[in-house]
C-alpha cells in the first residue's frame, strides 16, 4: 500500500518528467543588457497589509499615552479634577487601542500570542507589552487613583506615544526608514497635541494645557518642515500623490495652524478651541498619511533597487 | 545538522515552472488568481503569500546568429526566485509572537499554528517575500520544505527541477558549486554571469544563492538589502528622547502653572 507521502512523491516525479520533455537548457545568448526599470517595473517590496484600524490605533494609543503623562503631572500639582479626567481618557484609550489592534489581526482569536514571548528586537512585541502594561496601569489608576499606578501609567504611556514611530520607522519601507529619527518625535509631539486638545475640549482651562499644546504644535511645525526639507527619492510619497497630500494637510493642521491660533488668539477661547480641533484632526490625518505613504513607497521599486530614476 | 541552501542558476533554467507547480503541490498552497499580466509569460508576477517559488521571465532583444536566436525574436533569461532565508532575517526579528523561527537547517520558518496575522513581518522583509493571506489571515512564505528536510528529502522545487537549475545542498558545497559553474560559463565565453549573494550588507548572507546573467537588478534582486533591525538603535534613541521630553514638559508646565497661582 503506497502511503500518502509516497503518492505525493510520485506526483513530484511526474511533474519533473513532464518538465523534462520540454526543452534542454538554452544555448547562451548575448550579454544581458542593463535594466533601467528592474523587473518590468514591478514592486520589489510588499505593501503594509494593515487596515484603517492601525493608523487609528496610532492616534488613539498615542493620545491615551500622552493623557496619562498629563494626568500624572497634574496630580503632582494637585490638579485633581484634571488628573481624574486624564486618567479616564488614558484608560478608555487603552481599551479602544486593544480593540483596534485585535481587530486588525488576521487571527484575532490569537491576540494573546502577542504575549507568548518578549522580543526587544521587535517593535511590535515591545509595543504589545507596553500596551498591556499601559492598559493595566491606566485602568488601575482610573479605578483607584493610586499614585504609584499614575506614575506607572505615565511611564508606559510615554512608550505608547513614541513606539509607533519606531514600529514603522524600523522597516524595509524606504519612506518610513528614511524618517526613522523623526518618526518617534513626530508621533510623540502629535500625541501630546491631541491629548491636550481633548482635555481642553472637555472644559479644562488649565494654562498648562495651553502651554503644552503650544509646545506640541511648535514641535509638529519643526517635524513638518524637516519632512519638507528631506530631498531623497525615498520620501517622495510623503510629498507627492494622495499620501503626500494627507501627510501635508495633516502636518499643517497639527503644526502651523494650531501654533498660529494659540499664539495669536491666546486670550480667546474660540481660538483655543479651534486650535485644539485642528490639532486632533491633524494628528489623525497624519497617521493615515504616513501609513498610506508606506504603501506608495512599497509600490515604487526605484528606491530599493537603486534605479537611475531614484 | 548541516546548514542547507538553494543555489538557483538562471543560466540553465528553461522557464518550465516545474518548481512553482511542485511547490504548490507539495505544500498545498492555494491558487492566487488566474490573471494574464502581459509581462512576457510571467503570470505570477512576484513571490507572495501563495507563490513561494516564482520564475521570472526577463525578456530582451536577441542578437541574430548566436545560439539559434532568430532576428526579431526576443530571448529570455529565466530565474526562479524564492525566499532568501536570510542569515539576519527581518521577518524573524519583527515577529512578535515567536511564530517565525530559525530551523536546525538554517532556514527561516513560519509556524502556522502560532502566527496571529499581525502583518509586521510583511513590512520587515527587504526582499518583499512574505505576505499575509487575506482569506486565511496568517503570513506565509517558503518553508524551505522544512517537513521534507526533516525527513531527509530534498525540497520539492529542487527535487523536480529538470535541469539542475535549482540545486539544494550544504551551504559550503553550493558555494563551491557556484564558482565551478561561473568558471565553466566564463570558459564558454559567458562573462556577464554573476553570483548574487547578499552577504556583505546587514542581511549577513542568505540561504538562497542565485547565478544570473547581467545586472541582478533586472531580476528585482536588490543591490544593497538591509535588515530593518539596523534602524532600531536610532529609532529607540529618538523615542527615548521624545518620551523624556514629554514627561519633562508636562512636569514643567504644571509646576509653572501652580507657581502662577
Ligand atoms: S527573504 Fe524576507 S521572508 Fe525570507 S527570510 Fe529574508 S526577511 Fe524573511
Amino acid at each position: 500500500m503506497p502511503t500518502d507521502t509516497d503518492r505525493r512523491e510520485i506526483t513530484l516525479t511526474s511533474i519533473r518528467d513532464e518538465a523534462r520533455e520540454l526543452a534542454a537548457p538554452p544555448a547562451q545568448g548575448p550579454p544581458v543588457p542593463p535594466s533601467e526599470t528592474g523587473y518590468y517595473g514591478l514592486p520589489l517590496l510588499k505593501r503594509p497589509v494593515w487596515s484603517a484600524s492601525v493608523p487609528l490605533y496610532f492616534f488613539v494609543g498615542g493620545a491615551a499615552g500622552a493623557a496619562a503623562i498629563i494626568g500624572a503631572a497634574a496630580r503632582a500639582r494637585g490638579r485633581n479634577r484634571l488628573a481624574h479626567d486624564a486618567r479616564w481618557m488614558a484608560a478608555g484609550g487603552a481599551l479602544i487601542s486593544a480593540a483596534l489592534l485585535t481587530e486588525d489581526l488576521g487571527r484575532p482569536s490569537r491576540f494573546l500570542n502577542m504575549l507568548r514571548v518578549f522580543k526587544p528586537q521587535s517593535a511590535m512585541s515591545v509595543g504589545s507589552w507596553a500596551l498591556s502594561a499601559f492598559g493595566a496601569s491606566a485602568t488601575g489608576a482610573a479605578l483607584t487613583s493610586s499614585a504609584a499606578l499614575d506614575v506607572a501609567a505615565a511611564a508606559t504611556g510615554a512608550v505608547m506615544t513614541t513606539y509607533t514611530g519606531v514600529l514603522i520607522g524600523a522597516t524595509a519601507i524606504p519612506a518610513w526608514s528614511e524618517a526613522v529619527d523623526l518618526l518617534p518625535a513626530h508621533f510623540g509631539a502629535s500625541a501630546l497635541g491631541s491629548a491636550t486638545a481633548l482635555l481642553e475640549l472637555l472644559g479644562h482651562r488649565d494654562a498648562a494645557l495651553h502651554h503644552l499644546a503650544t509646545v506640541a504644535a511648535a514641535a509638529e511645525t519643526v517635524a513638518g518642515a524637516s519632512v519638507e526639507m528631506k530631498r531623497s527619492a525615498a520620501v517622495r510619497p510623503l510629498k507627492e500623490g494622495p499620501s503626500g497630500l494627507l501627510v501635508r494637510v495633516g502636518g499643517l493642521l497639527s503644526g502651523p495652524m494650531p501654533l498660529a491660533l494659540r499664539l495669536l488668539g491666546r486670550r480667546r477661547r474660540m481660538a483655543r478651541r479651534a486650535a485644539g480641533l485642528s490639532a486632533i484632526i491633524g494628528s489623525l490625518v497624519t497617521r493615515f498619511g504616513w501609513v498610506r505613504a508606506g504603501s506608495a513607497s512599497a509600490d515604487d521599486p526605484a528606491v530599493p533597487l537603486k534605479l537611475p530614476r531614484a | 545538522m548541516p546548514t542547507t541552501a538553494f543555489l538557483t542558476d538562471s543560466t540553465v533554467c528553461i522557464g518550465c515552472k516545474a518548481c512553482e507547480v511542485a511547490c504548490k503541490a507539495w505544500n498545498e498552497v492555494p491558487q492566487d488568481g488566474y490573471v494574464w499580466t502581459g509581462l512576457s509569460y510571467d503570470n505570477t508576477k512576484a513571490l507572495g503569500h501563495s507563490t513561494w517559488r516564482h520564475v521570472k521571465f526577463v525578456e530582451h532583444e536577441a542578437v541574430p546568429g548566436r545560439g539559434g536566436h532568430a532576428a526579431g525574436q526576443p530571448t529570455w533569461s529565466f530565474s526562479s526566485d524564492v525566499c532568501k532565508h536570510c542569515e539576519h532575517a527581518g521577518c524573524l526579528d519583527a515577529c512578535p509572537t515567536g511564530s517565525i523561527v530559525r530551523t536546525e537547517f538554517g532556514g527561516v520558518f513560519v509556524q502556522p499554528d502560532i502566527c496571529n496575522g499581525c502583518g509586521y513581518c510583511v513590512v520587515a522583509c527587504p526582499f518583499g517575500v512574505i505576505d499575509r493571506r487575506p482569506d486565511d489571515g496568517r503570513a506565509f512564505k517558503c518553508t524551505f520544505c522544512y517537513d521534507r528536510q526533516k525527513a531527509g528529502l530534498t525540497p520539492a522545487c529542487a527535487q523536480v527541477c529538470p535541469t539542475e537549475s535549482i540545486v539544494f545542498g550544504d551551504m559550503a558545497d553550493l558555494r563551491r558549486e557556484a564558482s565551478r559553474r561561473l568558471d565553466g560559463l566564463a570558459a564558454r565565453g559567458v562573462t556577464d554571469a554573476v553570483l548574487y549573494d547578499a552577504h556583505e550588507g546587514s542581511v549577513g548572507g542568505t540561504h538562497a544563492l542565485f547565478i544570473v546573467r547581467g545586472d541582478p537588478v533586472a531580476y528585482n534582486l536588490p543591490p544593497k538589502p538591509d535588515v530593518p533591525s539596523v534602524y532600531l538603535r536610532r529609532a529607540w534613541r529618538s523615542a527615548f528622547v521624545t518620551a523624556a521630553s514629554l514627561i519633562g514638559a508636562a512636569l514643567i508646565a504644571f509646576a509653572a502653572q501652580s507657581h502662577a497661582h
